[in-house]
């Protein structure tokens, strides 16, 4: 069986392209390691390099500029097996464009190897600079050379968590500098110095690939090699289960409402308004009608309003915008500040207001209730909708109360006390 | 979607989608939480290669980032689900304001305007029935699949009857079985090419970007290069009709059809009901499927002497991909920017000449 890696047609690069050395010296490296082309999968990435996947016979998967660090990082959490072999093929340009991809994939010390292939310039679409490009370094489009420094992608790598990273010169056989960065548990990243002959060279006469480097003082070493944890799935053993988190809820009370009643309930963040709203929609349920609920509160939840919309009704609720309430329910002042623009719209209905707050002028009635001094800020929500349900009669009261006392919250809340306040 | 076969659950966090990124992180087998929009598109798509069945969830910002991804996925043909929760555009817009805004960009994200199913749901039911037809058309078809929501959809609680709630059977991948050598993009009579997953021990698997024939080598503009992009197009189109839900509520003796879809449909249920009992006869279309527009949807409209599109956005985005930007006159639409569509609104218009 013909166990090569590359499958012997010319490789397509240009005549002293540095390209062809690694791909040669990645099959040379991966037969020395024993490897067959199908435990290979081979990630490029656009530019010149990545052409190359053609001409070899592992599994490639070809993806855009700049991202084939991520998407290996997804094939390789995928496979979650280390009888395979995952190496990535980008070039300086992928490089600068994925670096967060790069930063990334050393952070979570994925499974792979990277090998970048840097040639200081963008070899595809004529020869522009890169954030790799070494100080003084001219391209086509940069005839003055480059102007800062490069970025140092090894000593980035190293950083951000690889567990190998080496710089290497593409210069003669390298394929044992592959084969160690390819044997390596964790990220490897290999960065090879390589020249363009068609946009370096041109740009830059004589140039020669060592003294770049030396000039540059980009070193040829290795930066990192440790054995740090690699990454693995973090399986969930025991997910949720879909309804695991709330129970069917059976009718077990009654309603004689013949058509929806909507309720707002405005008071402030941290004073349980959305759970007392949850527990009136689950008693509603109980109470055998149809139920809608959704909760309104700044981007910073923690401050500021928090307010809940219910749609209470004994068919099924379609709409769930926002016409007037029937009750609107005031419990403080950022509840006001939110609602007062309802409230003013209110044509028919209730208005029920703690009666710390001032007093509202409104085309309906106002109700001025003491919520917070009775039943303290954190339970001036239940109390004002048990208060509510008492005094509207939609569905018993009772229902919110068994709701409540058969969960968490049952032991924590004095409902007794509640619903003998006036 | 667990249910039926989701493997695993990537992520972005935004508003308003983040719900489902905290529901994902309990309920999936596997959870994993990108350090942005573009990687989690193009993990999900590693994962797809390797025989995985990916989701995500995003609203605008973040699904602007995973345009070329999708095309990525789109064009490798690779299966996954992105669930888009529409927020108030453009731009950042409002975060925590419902929109259906992003219906014309899904018409042309995939360059080349080639057909992608964008899913829609209008209510509980379906959200328990669409989203695993999506995975099952987006393992079937080898596609990404878009599942079309808005904030209205998925910040607010319904209650429901779960004894409605039929079983979810597992997807079954039919993966190549064949004799000779496989090719990743050698399409069966159905136009969907059979799948194996990258690292497999017997047959090499080639899944490319770019421009490839049937093998998933590079071909620039060849025929065999354009045969297979074209075909992938077509492939969506061909088996349409089996994924094309809708419902369709006919009233007798109705001249007027109102159209809508996902929270707009609730309203114009509520519109439905309220006119039928002053005694006007209208007929309502609630398109499951959204895109590609199913031949069916103008077959139903083609019965009414007045179609209305109820849409919440502010240029009639559906109404525009099915009738143009100059749409004949007994074409006519509800639209609204910045807040849900009122039935009230939509009775109006359905009254407007009487």
């Amino acid at each position: 069986m013909n166990n090569r890696f590359l499958t012997g047609e010319e490789l397509p690069f240009c005549k002293g392209c540095g390209h062809t050395g690694i791909a040669e010296h990645t099959e040379k490296a991966l037969l020395n390691l024993g490897w067959s082309p199908l435990d290979v999968i081979l990630v490029s990435d656009i530019g010149c390099h990545g052409i190359v996947d053609k001409f070899f016979t592992s599994h490639t998967v070809h993806g855009l500029h700049g991202r084939s660090i991520a998407l290996a990082s997804g094939i390789t959490a995928g496979l979650n097996d280390q009888s395979k072999k995952v190496i990535v093929f980008l070039g300086d340009g992928g490089a600068t464009i994925g670096m967060q991809h790069l930063i990334d994939a050393a952070h979570n010390n994925f499974n792979m190897t990277l090998v970048i292939h840097n040639n200081f310039l963008y070899g595809m679409t004529g020869g522009q600079p890169s954030e790799l490009t070494p100080m003084g370094f001219k391209t086509p489009t940069l005839p003055s050379g480059a102007s800062s420094e490069g970025y140092d992608i090894c000593d980035l790598a190293m950083a951000a968590g690889a567990n190998y990273v080496a710089r290497i010169m593409g210069i003669g056989d390298f394929s044992e500098a592959l084969a160690t960065a390819f044997s390596k548990n964790g990220l490897s990243v290999v960065e090879v110095l390589e020249v363009c002959p068609s946009y370096g060279m041109k740009a830059n006469p004589g140039m020669k690939l060592r003294q770049v480097a030396e000039e540059a003082a980009i070193e040829v070493k290795v930066y990192a090699d440790r054995n740090h944890k690699s990454w693995e799935p973090p399986f969930l053993t025991a997910p949720d289960s879909l309804f695991s988190s709330f129970d069917c809820l059976p009718a077990m009370f009654t309603s004689s409402i013949e058509k929806p009643v909507r309720i707002m309930l405005a008071g402030s963040a941290g004073e349980g308004v959305q759970v007392a709203a949850d527990f009136f929609a689950q008693a509603a349920v109980t109470a055998g009608l149809n139920v809608t609920k959704k909760g309104s509160y700044p981007v910073t939840v923690g401050v500021g309003y928090s307010a809940s919309e219910l749609i209470v009704s004994p068919d099924p609720i379609f709409y769930t915008g926002s016409p007037t309430p029937d009750a609107l329910i005031i419990l403080s002042n950022d509840g006001l500040s939110f609602a007062r623009n309802t409230a003013s719209r209110m044509e028919n209905g209730e208005i029920f207001i703690d009666a710390s707050l001032p007093v509202m002028n409104a085309a309906v009635s106002v109700i001025p209730i003491d919520f917070r001094n009775q039943a303290g800020p954190r339970n001036a929500a239940f109390y004002a909708l048990f208060r509510y349900l008492t005094h509207s009669g939609i569905f018993p009261a009772e229902a919110m109360k068994k709701m409540i006392g058969e969960s968490k919250l049952g032991a924590k809340i004095n409902m007794e006390k509640l619903f003998q306040l006036p | 979607m667990v249910q039926a076969g989701a493997d695993v659950f990537i992520g972005y966090p935004i508003t308003p989608a983040n719900l489902l990124y905290a529901y994902g992180s309990r309920r999936y087998p596997l959870f994993l939480s990108a350090p942005d929009e573009i990687t989690t598109l193009q993990w999900m798509t590693g994962f797809a290669a390797t025989g995985k069945l990916p989701v995500t969830a995003t609203s605008f910002p973040g699904y602007a980032l995973m345009l070329e991804s999708i095309n990525m996925a789109y064009m490798m043909e690779l299966p996954m689900v992105i669930i888009l929760v529409q927020r108030l555009g453009p731009a950042t817009g409002t975060a925590t304001c419902g929109a259906q805004g992003d219906i014309t960009l899904l018409n042309g994200m995939i360059s080349g305007g080639f057909a992608i199913p964008v899913m829609s749901l209008a209510d509980t039911q379906d959200c328990w029935e669409i989203p695993a037809k999506a995975m099952q058309m987006a393992s079937r078809l080898r596609t990404p699949v878009i599942l079309f929501t808005s904030k209205e959809e998925v910040m607010t609680s319904y209650s429901y009857d779960i004894s409605r709630f039929s079983g979810i059977s597992p997807i079954r991948r039919n993966n190549w079985d064949g004799s000779g050598k496989y090719k990743s993009y050698r399409a069966n009579e159905q136009l969907i090419p059979s799948f194996l997953p990258v690292g497999n021990p017997d047959h090499q698997v080639r899944f490319t970007a770019s421009t490839h024939d049937e093998e998933g080598n590079l071909q620039g503009t060849s025929k065999a290069g354009l045969d297979n992009s074209t075909r992938i197009h077509q492939k969506i189109l061909k088996n349409m009709a089996e994924y094309t839900y809708y419902e369709l509520d006919d009233a007798h003796d109705s001249t007027t059809l109102i159209l809508s879809f996902g929270i707009t449909s609730r309203a114009a249920h509520e519109a439905v009901i309220s006119l039928r009992k002053k005694g006007v006869a209208v007929s309502h279309l609630v398109p499951k499927t959204l895109l590609p527009v199913p031949p069916v949807y103008y077959e139903i409209a083609s019965r009414y002497k007045r179609v209305i599109f109820c849409e919440e956005n502010y240029t009639g985005q559906y109404r525009q991909i099915m009738f143009g930007y100059s749409s004949p006159d007994h074409i006519s639409g509800v639209n609204s920017f910045g807040k849900m569509i009122d039935p009230s609104e939509i009775v109006r218009e359905v009254l407007r000449d009487e």
